[in-house]
């Protein structure tokens, strides 16, 4: 333990790693969002111009980014509660099974969220084409009128969110599962001496014990919502109408396509500070509810 | 009689996680069936589940026609750059684990912070930094800034604080250099460790593609899943073209999940709720 030197030269590379690519990137988003970089300022620094609040002032006001911002909180409002519900219904579920098969199922419900992004795009582009596609092929079997999936501006933002919400179960599945089998057997066999049924026992005892692992999932998955990007992104590309664009989809657009470098970080701070104010409530409504 | 309630309703549970786990999976089985159909079977309106006529063309076409090879080559490289990445992520978590140094809880809160800065916010200033360094359109620019990764350094600390000191020292008194140390006693303990983080590091290798998409400009740093998003783009009808590049994305990464499911599944379980 006296050898000083060693553990900074293992730490060393990720330090600088970490600073370069994360840390100093927060500096230079702030220090640009109040510029008005774009390719020719990047070419030439002396073309920057220092331009105050004028990008923030200018985005708030920005239609496009207004309707990101509805389209984000239809996201999140509609993804967050049906991948929780989700989850832990297929995490009770597969538990509840005593065969060895039901472990085969963690697997099957867990393959999607490792699938490449482009090649799920690719696929359920092809499952939601209006003539060629397999949804409405199944519709039309059992005479139902066909379903504009990625066309009507509401029913994309569903599309989407029924992509999602596939790639997402998986994980937080696991999670929920990790969860319940921490909980001691002791408590369902006092419970079952007391005549409890499965439901008491399923509302009185894994429920209220699963509220932190409920709680972590939340919390992430309502960060994993603001930031929805990639499925719009190579879906939609954020059509019909900017319909399904998101905030994080409208950055890219601002920095990416149109190099507004300036106002793109802007936009990206505004998401960032709402990410924090909506964690922070979110931790805080948590703290008043626990009482055990 | 309350034997056979029981039975009854495994059954029940049994049959819908089946029907579930058949619709989940179904995108997956139609993908696939799908890269083997000819095109015409594909764009005919009474689609079939298997193909009435099995071919290897859409494959083909791929290799021979569409730079898979190329872009197949880029990916295997990015994956092996991102080992090197995990190698620096368990040094840096042998060091918070294991050593007691100036600034060690400082240095790893920063860490740990790095972790809640969104993607978005990043992303264009990485980019600008990239572009002054002249490492756009690179592959070193492609792989540098998701070489290291806070969970990563977090999940080897947890994991490393468990080795007894004892053992460490025992080595030391036999004359093993730090370094030596860590190649040879650390890294052989932490295999459990090594294993998961292998895998998903592997895994999100093979499916990068957002930065490549950026920061390439030239076909030559293509990756595959970048190469399949052209596809999509420019091939957009045909859709056993893009079954068959999607194909090739998935089913490796499916195969190799499936034989290691066993160590990420449980991987959750050790070190998430530690």
């Amino acid at each position: 333990m006296k050898k000083s030197k060693t553990p900074y030269f293992f730490i060393a590379p990720t330090i600088i790693l970490l600073s370069v690519f994360s840390i100093l990137p927060i500096v230079v988003a702030l220090i640009i969002s109040f510029t008005d970089i774009n390719l020719t300022g990047l070419a030439d620094y002396s073309q920057i111009n220092f331009i105050g609040f004028d990008n923030y002032k200018e985005v708030i006001k920005d239609p496009i980014f207004l309707k990101s911002i509805l389209n984000t909180l239809f996201y999140v409002i509609f993804g967050v509660p049906f991948v929780i519900i989700l989850s832990l219904a297929v995490a009770l579920l597969i538990n509840f099974g005593n065969a060895r098969i039901f472990k085969a199922f963690r697997v099957i419900f867990y393959m999607p969220s490792i699938t490449n992004v482009v090649a799920v795009a690719v696929v359920w582009s092809y499952l939601y084409n209006p003539q060629l596609g397999l949804f409405n092929y199944l519709l039309k079997l059992v005479h139902l009128p066909s379903v504009p999936w990625l066309q009507d501006p509401i029913m994309a933002k569903i599309s989407l969110i029924a992509l999602a919400l596939w790639r997402a179960i998986g994980v937080n599945m696991i999670i929920f599962l990790a969860a319940i089998q921490g909980i001691p057997k002791t408590y369902y066999e006092a419970a079952q001496l007391d005549g409890a049924n499965g439901w008491k026992q399923l509302t009185k005892i894994t429920i209220p014990l699963l509220r932190y692992a409920i709680f972590f999932v939340s919390i992430t998955t309502m960060i994993g919502w603001l930031q929805f990007f990639e499925e719009p992104f190579v879906m939609t590309n954020g059509g019909p109408l900017d319909s399904t664009t998101s905030v994080a989809l409208f950055i890219y657009h601002n920095g990416f396509q149109l190099s507004n470098f300036g106002y793109a970080a802007a936009g990206s701070f505004i998401l960032f500070i709402a990410i924090i104010i909506i964690t922070l409530v979110q931790f805080k409504f948590q703290n008043k509810n626990v009482d055990y | 009689m309350k034997e056979s309630t029981d039975r009854y309703q495994q059954w029940i549970v049994g049959i819908i996680l089946t029907v579930a786990g058949i619709l989940v999976a179904l995108p997956f089985i139609w993908m696939v069936f799908s890269s083997f159909k000819p095109e015409s079977e594909i764009s005919s309106l009474v689609p079939t589940l298997f193909p009435k006529q099995f071919t290897l063309e859409n494959f083909q076409n791929l290799f021979e026609n569409m730079n898979f090879g190329l872009y197949l080559k880029n990916t295997i490289i990015i994956v092996l750059c991102s080992f090197v990445g995990l190698f620096l992520n368990a040094m840096a978590g042998y060091a918070f684990a294991k050593y007691q140094f100036k600034g060690k809880d400082k240095l790893f809160y920063l860490i740990l912070a790095t972790m809640m800065i969104p993607g978005q916010v990043t992303m264009i200033p990485v980019y600008l930094i990239l572009n002054k360094m002249h490492l756009t359109n690179t592959m070193a620019g492609i792989v540098l800034p998701g070489l290291v990764g806070a969970f990563s350094i977090f999940l080897f600390r947890q994991f490393m604080t468990t080795i007894p000191d004892e053992l460490l020292e025992a080595a030391r008194l036999d004359g093993a250099s730090e370094l030596r140390l860590f190649m040879q006693v650390v890294l052989p303990i932490s295999r459990p460790i090594l294993a998961v983080q292998g895998i998903l590091t592997f895994i999100a290798g093979w499916n990068s593609f957002l930065w490549p998409l950026i920061i390439a400009n030239d076909e030559n740093l293509y990756t595959l899943s970048v190469g399949l998003s052209l596809l999509k783009g420019q091939y957009g009808g045909n859709y056993a073209l893009q079954m068959a590049g999607s194909t090739f994305m998935v089913v490796p990464i499916v195969i190799i999940f499936i034989i290691f499911q066993k160590h990420i599944i449980d991987g959750y379980t050790i070190s998430g709720m530690k």
